[in-house]
């Protein structure tokens, strides 16, 4: 641990380090300039797929299998799109990236589309991130005089065009068939797979999704090889047959009740709180910590008690957290309300629920208009058997919506109710006296405009 | 009749854009942007004119749009649009108290805009700048931790 080396972020400390300049004297491009010399595609699918990487965007999937999952021979084009949408609360790591060094991120994408043999690339990137913009969309103009774009690459018979796409405020673009109905045109309603994307994606055509960090790893994975890709992280679980392991370095986001708030870089399986003392300078103004988030909201809650818990694919679930997510830590102290946290993720998810599937339209709508009423010194103990059965049954798991998004609604219910029963029933009981034990039907609140 | 809303330059710039995406629907999106970033809104006959474009019913770019939250239609958002962050790790350090003083100042609601039109106030969820929280972003630049007095500041120079 204490030997390590950070690479996601070395170059950012140079003077002007989102410049192609900056980044070709601290030794930029050099890895796609030997792949396109010596590698074939394959030869990269299979280094990625050795050495363990695992996507970076929440759900862990390994990334060189999903390559191999495009088909073998086909005849026309295959798209690659790079999932810039990040909007996972308390997620920042792929802006950092894109504003402080975006050719690494460039890099990347060059040698993922080559393995994959696509030829177009669509960068993906939410409408919020004007800054990202800019310097993502100057690294491509100088990637182009460079040659690093456009036809026959480095003279390596490889041609590869990347078209910039702004999103317009939607979080359930960052779902990849999300993402790929809003590249077409369309609402963002995502697709019920199968045809998963590699075999029928955007345009009809196989395509490849990937997030930002994944494909700023495949660079150094190229650069340095797999086996250094997996000196570092957690090893599978003997005991689960299914997990792959965590490997490789990570870009953590720390934010809310820390001293020092920001994006660090460490291997995986950081535990919570060497994060937030070694890295945050600890909880704020000397206060206790209450709880945390592992990986943005959608992931749930860790008590204090419990922040043990590593930062790897493998851990935050046994804790009863949905995943890693993005390793994406939200600190909260002791002076929170534990109601007005559920609060503001019941409201999140209600606004971003994309509409298309009853049970998360009409399931987040519902949770949000019981924790306002909750809020309004109307709730009944009740209220929290109904959020739990909500909870338990929106969502890819249950087996009731398209996508992930309801479970990411579900977990913070789930988590915040089953682990703080207690100050929730007393905020009811307090707030609300004479009706707490109520069981009777009662008429929803009139709008409180909250959502 | 109604009059062309679309000016030949915003015709222009979404044409150039055709080669880049295999159909012209995938053109919507960055259609709707280019017409919001030149009129601040993106009326109904906007709209249709889009669609002329890129060979779409109405209905199909108005089906896209309405699905976005970015795009006003019934008048043009302020000259400087303002998004304040109400996600979790703004809420942890202030962002609901931020929005109701940036509102109260102004003397509009979330989503309204000054009689004079110089600022539209928005909420927004996670900006994706949780280490500057509270964060707002104005037209194309973040604002970063924001303090009462920095929320006053910045209302009071707006242009």
């Amino acid at each position: 641990m204490a030997d390590f080396e950070p690479v996601l972020m070395a170059n950012m400390q140079r003077e002007d380090s989102h410049t192609l300049a900056a980044y070709e004297k601290a030794g930029g491009y050099a890895a796609l300039k030997r792949a396109l010399r010596e590698m074939q595609p394959k030869g990269v699918v299979d280094l990625v797929k050795r050495s363990g990487l695992r996507g970076r965007g929440g759900a862990g999937f390994p990334t060189g299998l999903k390559w191999t999952f495009l088909p073998q021979e086909t005849r026309g084009p295959v798209y690659f799109c790079l999932n810039a949408d990040e909007s996972e609360p308390g997620t920042f790591n792929n802006r950092v990236l894109m504003e402080q060094d975006p050719h690494q991120v460039l890099e990347g994408l060059i040698l993922s589309c080559f393995a994959t043999c696509a030829t177009t690339a669509y960068f993906y990137m939410r409408y919020e991130f004007p800054l990202a913009w800019r310097r993502v969309q100057a690294a491509i103009d100088e990637c182009y005089s460079a040659g690093y774009l456009g036809s026959n690459i480095l003279g390596s018979g490889y041609s590869l065009n990347v078209y910039l796409h702004r999103g317009a405020g939607a979080y359930i673009c960052g779902e990849e068939t999300g993402l790929i109905e809003s590249l077409e045109g369309k609402r963002a309603w995502p697709r019920i797979k199968p045809p998963f994307p590699a075999v029928e994606g955007a345009f009809r055509r196989p395509t490849v999704v990937n997030n930002v960090e994944t494909v700023a790893c495949v660079t150094h994975i190229v650069a340095r090889g797999a086996e250094w890709f997996r000196s570092m992280g957690v090893p599978p679980d003997p005991a689960d047959p299914r997990d792959p392991g965590s490997f490789g370095p990570k870009l953590y986001c720390l934010s809310g009740h820390v001293e020092r708030p920001g994006c660090y870089e460490a291997p995986m399986g950081l535990p919570v709180r060497e994060l937030i003392d070694r890295f945050g300078g600890g909880i704020w103004k000397g206060r206790r910590a209450k709880a945390a988030i592992p990986g943005g909201i959608s992931m749930g809650l860790l008590r204090a008690d419990e922040f043990d818990c590593r930062l790897d694919f493998a851990s935050p679930a046994r804790y009863g957290c949905l995943g890693l997510g993005t390793a994406a830590v939200v600190v909260l102290d002791e002076t929170v309300s534990m109601v007005d946290f559920l609060h503001n993720s019941c409201r999140f998810f209600a606004h971003e629920s994309c509409g298309q599937c009853t049970p998360c339209r009409e399931g987040t709508a519902w949770s949000l208009r019981m924790l306002d009423r909750i809020r309004a010194g109307r709730g009944r103990w009740k209220d929290l058997d109904l959020l739990l059965e909500i909870g338990d049954s929106i969502g890819i798991i249950p087996g009731s919506t398209i996508c992930g998004l309801s479970d990411g609604a579900a977990w913070p219910i789930k988590n915040a109710i089953r682990k703080f029963r207690a100050e929730f029933e007393d905020y009811i009981r307090q707030s609300n006296p004479q009706g707490y034990l109520e069981t009777a039907p009662v008429a929803a609140l009139d709008s409180t405009g909250s959502h | 009749m109604a009059e062309r809303i679309l000016t030949e330059e915003m015709e222009n710039a979404i044409r150039a854009l055709f080669p880049r995406y295999p159909t012209r629907q995938a053109v919507t999106l960055p259609a709707l942007h280019i017409v919001l970033e030149k009129l601040r809104y993106v009326p109904p006959q906007a709209v249709v004119e889009i669609a002329g474009l890129l060979e779409l019913a109405p209905s199909q770019v108005q089906d896209t749009l309405s699905f976005y939250g970015i795009f006003p239609q019934d008048k043009p958002h302020g000259r400087t649009r303002v998004w304040v962050c109400r996600s979790i790790s703004c809420a942890l350090r202030g962002s609901d108290e931020l929005l109701q003083q940036l509102c109260e100042s102004a003397g509009i609601s979330p989503g309204g805009t000054t009689g004079d039109g110089r600022v539209t106030i928005e909420i927004a969820e996670c900006l994706g700048a949780c280490e500057h929280a509270p964060c707002m972003l104005a037209n194309d630049e973040l604002h970063h931790c924001i303090t009462r007095e920095q929320g006053e500041a910045f209302l009071r120079g707006l242009k």
